[in-house]
């Protein structure tokens, strides 16, 4: 059996008495893009922080490769290779393109003094690699000008700056335009295609169907369902899933039908 | 194939589209910088229109020269601060403080750059101390700053029983020729402060202790998730500050070969002025030293030019105000605060 990239094995986070997260297990193998599904503080983003080493779990394990980590924490997340893209104030919006793609991993020659040149070409050879190139702005252009689909852009380049493992989509497709969201999926079939693993977070449960081998919907803190693609016959079955988990538990039982 | 047609539309430009203009880049990077130089160029030529024969006048501008370096050490590093989304206060205490532990060295008997050494040693202790306790004690810089100034100016006057250090071996020492003798004409100090100006410049702008400060102060939760330590840089910024402090203590010290218990107070008010003025916005995120620098030569002439043009000391005060006002006001257009 090939090893987990990384597995998160009983994840629980509390804020004083409410629980955000009540006992989490979540694993993603190499090459598979996994869709993360829940409704508004599920607690979905939580998840996905802890997983980045920003937020630290009040109990719970995290593997690397099978390797139990200590002191998890932004630098070692993307030290291990996951980046991620936040769903939002993920970019440092009066810097310019390149400080924002090279931020914390800085292209720095002896005594740490960069070397602007290298990050410009860098930066531009990246922005034409996922299509988000322009007439209009340069890699030095600030990222304030740009449109929402653009930012996305950035914060994607960001991710792919480094040959990442895993890369985790916080809902990256909320406030664009249609043509913008075309692009992101257009730039993450070709990631799938490149071979890396994907967490996938979304709130339209077609585009997550559509994009991701394994589901795992989160409902209040915790794994509600986790099936794979081929146990699945339609996102209308998904939906129907969903709404299902969604029901206060009453209903579900049916003594209101 | 519509990305193949983008390409060969790329290549025939050179791979460059209008706005890679280096000159319009260079314009556009530096604006505010440079609205700052035109402030300073239009106060010096009304002063000059005002009284030619005194603005002529070589040693007008030699007076200027030896006061500004010591503002130039603080309002360099202070632009670092604001960046990050802080402000310091407590720099004049630190000054004073780090200056005495010069004058005590010197006082002595030991040789000054060894006072020197001191001096910076204690000012980025300071400046770290000061900053561990806005950051790690999750305080208002604003105010936390303000009460350490004080309390490191009680502690001054409470060591030193608010005497002051007279230390006329200095004007023999060699420190004294490297640091504050003249050079044709010239102030030595003023080379220094350029140099140290430069050198700030630089850290600012192309090194990755800049490009971390602008990024902590323009999104620091974004910073945190990208594995930068936010906290650390705050404390750094602050202990840069310190060090500041320490070289302006110093030279103001050598000037005058007497250290005094107020030492650095006089500073507060221009030097922060000084920032804003340059073009630094208040909310962080961006600046620039240059334009800083600028800021302070501008707030350091004002009184000189005032005098000078034959005004009476009490208009000072009020021109301070009116470049200050009318130079946020210039910065506006240029200032767009994108979010």
């Amino acid at each position: 059996m090939a090893q987990h990239i990384i597995e998160l094995k009983n994840i629980t986070k509390s804020y004083g008495n409410i629980f955000a997260l009540g006992g989490v297990s979540l694993h993603v193998d190499p090459g598979e893009v996994v869709g993360l599904i829940g409704d508004n503080g599920a607690g979905k983003s939580t998840l996905i922080k802890i997983l980045a080493g920003v937020i630290k779990p009040t109990s719970g394990e995290i593997l690397i490769n099978g390797v139990p980590v200590n002191n998890w924490s932004p630098a070692r997340s993307r030290a291990s290779g996951i980046e991620t893209v936040f769903q939002d104030r993920a970019l440092a919006v009066q810097q310019s393109i390149v400080r924002n793609i090279f931020m914390g991993r800085e292209l720095a020659g002896p005594f740490g003094w960069l070397n602007l040149k290298k990050q410009v070409s860098e930066a531009e050879r990246l922005m034409r690699e996922i299509g988000f190139t322009s007439k209009v702005f340069s890699p030095n252009s600030i990222v304030g000008q740009l449109s929402g689909g653009e930012r996305q852009g950035v914060a994607i380049a960001r991710a792919i700056l480094k040959q990442a493992n895993l890369i985790v989509l916080d809902e990256p497709t909320t406030a664009l335009s249609l043509t913008e969201t075309a692009k992101v999926f257009h730039f993450v079939r070709q990631v799938r295609a490149s071979g890396r693993s994907i967490v996938f977070i979304g709130h339209n449960i077609h585009h997550v169907y559509d994009i991701a081998e394994r589901f795992v919907v989160i409902d209040r803190g915790r794994v509600a369902m986790e099936k794979k693609k081929s146990e699945i016959a339609s996102a209308q079955e998904l939906i129907e899933y969903m709404e299902d988990v969604a029901k206060p538990p009453s209903i579900a039982t049916g003594e209101m039908a | 194939m519509m990305a193949n047609i983008v390409k060969t539309g790329a290549g025939e430009t050179d791979g460059r589209h209008p706005s890679e203009r280096p000159a319009r880049e260079f314009l556009f990077a530096n604006r505010a910088a440079l609205g700052s130089l035109a402030v300073f160029i239009v106060m010096l030529g009304l002063f000059f229109a005002g009284r030619p024969s005194v603005f002529s006048n070589w040693g007008l501008y030699v007076a200027v020269l030896t006061v500004l370096p010591v503002a130039l050490f603080m309002t360099a590093p202070l632009v670092f601060v604001v960046t990050s989304g802080e402000i310091d206060l407590s720099f004049p205490a630190v000054m004073g403080f780090s200056s005495l532990a010069f004058a005590v060295v010197v006082q002595a008997g030991y040789d000054p750059f060894l006072g020197i050494a001191a001096a910076l040693v204690v000012g980025a202790g300071l400046g770290f101390g000061v900053g561990a306790l806005v950051v790690y004690g999750g305080l208002s810089s604003l105010v936390a700053t303000l009460g350490m100034n004080f309390m490191l100016r009680g502690v001054i006057l409470i060591l030193t029983n608010s005497k002051s250090i007279a230390m006329p071996e200095l004007s023999d020492s060699l420190a004294f020729q490297v640091t504050s003798s003249q050079l044709w004409g010239i102030p030595v100090q003023i080379f220094w402060s350029v140099a140290f100006v430069v050198f700030c410049a630089l850290l600012y702008n192309r090194h990755r202790f800049g490009a971390q400060v602008h990024v902590v102060g323009d999104n620091p939760d974004s910073a945190n998730e990208m594995g930068i330590n936010v906290s650390l840089t705050r404390v750094k910024v602050f202990a840069f500050m310190g060090v500041g402090a320490a070289l302006a203590g110093v030279f103001s010290t050598m000037i005058n070969f007497t250290w005094w218990p107020t030492s650095g107070d006089g500073y507060l008010l221009p030097v922060i002025a000084s920032v804003f003025v340059g073009g630094t916005p208040p909310w962080g995120g961006i600046g620039t030293v240059l334009g800083g620098a600028i800021g302070a030569l501008t707030v350091s002439f004002i009184q000189t030019g005032v005098v000078g043009v034959g005004l009476s000391g009490f208009y000072v005060q009020f021109f301070y105000g009116l470049i200050i006002i009318l130079s946020l006001l210039g910065h506006r257009w240029n200032q767009v605060r994108y979010r």
